[in-house]
């Protein structure tokens, strides 16, 4: 046995929790760095950050960053990245406005035909980022130029609304109650128990067969303080909101949204086949994975995801403008990269870019609230995003 | 005549590996000294030694130079005191012009500006010197390799170079630029200037050098005076093979069984450019439970060979045909190859092998990540089994399958790399220098599994560099130079003098 593992195995044995902590690091103090941030702003905005109307408001204003980051984290995971996501934004915009306003189209045929123009967009980038090798960096900015200008078209240079009222609830409407108590919305809470106590359960299995074959490496005490803070955290949170209108309908949606990809990033095949391709594309490729095809997916997905965002935005803001989605892709990535993936590709994770689009959110809302001047909002925001990946980079040499 | 370097006992380790074991090295000044070895004799170490890429401290021994004990930290240092080396991968920045690489770094300037009369007149100069018939603006990346080679001469001589190292200069040469370069060797000495030629062609080195150093296992076997030719090749060959095989391979006998596959007129060009043939009209064929050795000097094209075959990953204008248990097959992806039970362990595995960041789990499964899925959804205890098994299979020492290969030794990330082969159930496994930095006792283990799969009624096809090695594995070998094969061996007949002569036979 070389000296590195022996060290490393009585490390295991002499101090488990202390060698757990060290390894899940980056997981743990990225959460807990969300708990401090908006614990800070708590206090320096009196309550007002946590306020139910403000939490509501939190996740809707977020909603559409949390949504691309879902993809952009695929695709920078891939090794890639995809600065055109803000003006595919803006242009899925302007073709829902065009479609819903000027021709009257139902939303169930322009969210149809908007989502296959997304990844259509997507397709087109990667396909040339997949099969010709061409950098990522150089097709998504100048699909980024493309659909800027493409959008300006579209709309004229005029802004296109109001949308109807049925497409205005995707981004403004709530769940309906099931009863009617009074300042309490019932739904919500039993939604918000059920889903906490599911999560639970799904933990508390996943441990048993981990103890069955004796790799539970994460200490009891962690995983019942886990769980707990799981329990207490969506339970108060869903209480919070359901004192105001209760769920939002599009937390509904990105709630799937994540489910379904952290699924598919952990547990799937085309999941770990992305992972490998981003963290050794010849090693990959020489164990049969097909590597141009998964990149091709891996940004038709983008794309689609960008034209989901692009609804939720669009109806927000109940116009199409050509302005919408100005730097969008700049959040969404900072997000990622906030959330602990890494430039050269094959790390990161789901959790960590919703996480990572919290602590931008939070800050944003928090400063706002405070009113510190947009300037040094940037500013700040800036600093965090490079302090963020300082501390990776510190934490990887340091290994 | 006087001695213008002398390496005393120098000693050099890497982690697990005794580079270098007392060598020593004298080098009379004006003289061609040519340094001969097998893959990994220590040849190209020593010169890292010497040219200061190890920097003093690194190595024990000592450096004399013009009659001082140097300390080198850094090619810098060595460069000032005109010991200049030429790699075998050249180092000229391809889209700048003759000039420019010949002052890289040395401009011809003053306070920062560049005199460009001053460059293009002396870079004429140097040029003439080795006889290359080019303007000094040409860029580099329109001359040919030969062409290269010289301006990488004539950079040496803006040094003031008076010990110049050439590691393999003819290689990628043909004979008409070998002769022109030899030749510049042969004029360089009239005018005092001391050379160190590491080459792997002995008839170029029986010719042109006055002193041969042998070198094996990392030690100065022999100096030999280089005077009668047909008798030096003879006793060249001799000390660099003279080791005998112990028990350092595990025993086998072997059951070889029916025709496993079979490859018929295959054919490879160069993946950029096609005019270069890189794999001529080979054939050959594998038995069931057969391990079978190809032979051959670095760059003899096994590995594009072997790429070719394993899904077309190297090459274009492939060409040729692929048969299993008698049946053509189409072997034209690597999902393809892999799905008909044809598998190959990379040379390079850090690079070609392994998804490092990752731990060995997820590098076990990935080859056949279907096996431990249902349908697409992973099964993460499977997947654990799977790893699990194999790490008590073939012994991979870690401290647990979710340790990350990066922080394995080589011989346990090689074993990672067989494991997801393994676990693939190839019926023929193309092994490409398995055992490539790798120390003995991690070798041996390599050796038990392979011998395993051919017991377990697998193919074999064993690439490796080290004679000795297939030797002591194989049951026949090709031996392969040049793009072709040279011949084929029964495990009985073959030597490695043999091997070499058929090598040497066939060099251009």
């Amino acid at each position: 046995m070389n000296q590195e593992t022996q060290s490393t195995s009585t490390a295991d044995k002499t101090n488990p929790m202390g060698h757990y902590l060290k390894r899940h690091l980056r997981e743990y103090g990225l959460l807990l760095a969300l708990v401090f941030i908006m614990g800070s702003f708590q206090i320096m905005t009196n309550g007002i950050l946590m306020k139910p109307l403000n939490i509501t408001n939190l996740v809707l204003q977020n909603s559409y960053i949390i949504i691309m980051a879902v993809g952009m984290l695929l695709v920078i995971v891939a090794g890639h990245i995809d600065l055109s996501v803000g003006s595919v934004v803006g242009f899925i915009g302007g073709l829902a406005a065009v479609m819903m306003v000027e021709y009257d189209f139902h939303y169930v045929p322009t969210t149809i035909v908007c989502l296959m123009v997304g990844a259509a967009i997507g397709a087109a980038q990667g396909y040339w980022i997949a099969y010709y090798k061409i950098p990522s960096f150089i097709v998504t900015l100048a699909g980024m130029l493309v659909f800027k200008g493409l959008t300006l078209a579209l709309l004229d240079g005029k802004s296109i609304g109001p949308f109807p009222k049925t497409f205005q609830k995707l981004s403004s409407g709530f769940i309906p109650d099931i009863a009617a108590i009074d300042g309490i919305h019932l739904l919500t809470l039993v939604l918000g128990a059920a889903v906490s106590l599911l999560l639970v359960y799904f933990n508390f299995r996943a441990r048993q067969a981990q103890q069955k074959l004796d790799y539970a490496d994460e200490p009891y005490v962690f995983f019942v303080l886990k769980n707990g803070l799981i329990l207490l955290a969506i339970n108060y949170l869903t209480y919070l909101m359901s004192t105001y209108k209760g769920l939002p309908n599009v937390l509904i949606l990105m709630a799937l949204l994540i489910s379904i990809y952290s699924f598919l990033a952990a547990r799937t095949t085309i999941g770990r086949r992305i992972y490998a391709l981003g963290g050794n594309e010849k090693a990959a490729k020489l164990s049969g994975v097909k590597t141009e095809r998964l990149t091709f997916l891996t940004f038709v997905n983008m794309g689609m995801l960008a034209a989901v965002a692009g609804l939720v935005f669009a109806a927000r803001l109940n116009t199409a403008t050509p302005k919408a989605g100005l730097a969008f892709e700049l959040d969404v990535i900072a997000a990622v990269f906030i959330g602990g993936a890494s430039m050269s590709g094959g790390v990161g994770k789901i959790v960590g870019a919703v996480i990572g689009a919290f602590i931008m959110g939070v800050m944003n809302n928090g400063m706002s609230i405070m009113s510190v001047g947009i300037d040094y909002q940037q500013v700040i925001k800036g600093l965090v995003l490079l302090a963020a990946v300082i501390f990776d980079v510190y934490n990887k040499n340091k290994s | 005549m006087t001695t213008i370097l002398e390496m005393r006992d120098i000693t050099k380790t890497f982690p697990g590996v005794h580079a270098l074991k007392n060598v020593n090295l004298e080098i009379e000044s004006g003289q061609i000294h040519a340094l001969v070895g097998e893959n990994g004799a220590g040849k190209s170490t020593l010169m890292k030694v010497l040219s200061g890429v190890y920097a003093h401290g690194d190595y024990s021994g000592d450096i004399i130079y013009k009659g001082e004990v140097q300390k080198f930290s850094g090619i810098a240092d060595s460069e000032a005191k005109g010991i200049i080396i030429i790699h075998q991968e050249l180092a000229l920045v391809p889209l700048l012009s003759i000039a420019e690489n010949l002052f890289l770094g040395n401009e011809r300037a003053s306070k920062g500006i560049i005199d460009w009369a001053e460059t293009f007149s002396r870079s004429d100069a140097l040029l003439k010197k080795v006889g290359l018939d080019e303007p000094s603006s040409t860029l580099i990346t329109n001359l040919g390799v030969g062409k290269q080679q010289l301006v990488e001469i004539a950079k040496a001589l803006s040094k003031e170079v008076q010990l110049l190292i050439l590691d393999e200069p003819t290689s990628s040469l043909n004979e008409t630029d070998s002769d022109a370069l030899l030749e510049l060797l042969v004029e360089f000495k009239r005018q005092g200037i001391s050379s160190i030629l590491i080459s792997h062609k002995l008839n170029e080195v029986a010719k042109v050098a006055d002193k041969i150093t042998v070198l094996r296992d990392g030690e100065t076997v022999s100096t030999l005076l280089c005077e009668n030719t047909a008798e030096i090749e003879n006793q060249i060959i001799k000390d660099m093979v003279g080791r005998e095989i112990s028990d350092r391979f595990p025993a086998r006998r072997p059951k070889i069984g029916e025709l496993l596959m079979e490859v018929k007129n295959w054919n490879v060009y160069h993946h950029i450019h096609d005019d270069r043939h890189l794999v001529k009209n080979i054939n050959f064929s594998v038995r069931a439970g057969e391990i079978v050795g190809i032979a051959g000097l670095m760059g003899a094209g096994r590995t594009e060979l072997a790429m070719s075959l394993f899904g077309q990953s190297y090459g274009q204008n492939i060409s040729g045909e692929v048969y299993l248990r008698g049946a053509p097959v189409d072997v034209s992806s690597v999902a393809k190859a892999i799905a008909l039970g044809i598998c190959y362990v990379t040379e390079d595995r850090k690079e070609y092998g392994l998804i490092l960041d990752d731990h060995i789990k997820h590098n076990v499964t990935l080859a056949n990540l279907d096996a431990v899925a249902n349908r697409f959804i992973i099964d993460d205890n499977a997947e654990r089994q799977v790893a699990n098994a194999y790490r008590d299979k073939v012994n991979i020492r870690c401290s647990s399958i979710l340790q990350q290969v990066v922080n394995l030794s080589g011989g346990n990330q090689q074993k990672v790399v067989l494991s997801k082969w393994l676990f693939a159930d190839p019926d023929v496994l193309i092994l490409d220098e398995p055992t490539r930095g790798i120390d003995v006792g991690a070798k041996y283990e390599i050796y038990s599994i392979i011998n395993q799969l051919a017991d377990d009624g697998k193919g074999v096809l064993f690439i490796s560099s080290e004679m000795p090695e297939l030797l002591g594995m194989c049951d026949r070998i090709y031996v392969m130079n040049e793009g072709a094969f040279a011949g084929e061996l029964s495990a009985a007949e073959a030597s490695q003098e043999k091997i070499m002569r058929m090598i040497i036979k066939t060099n251009g």
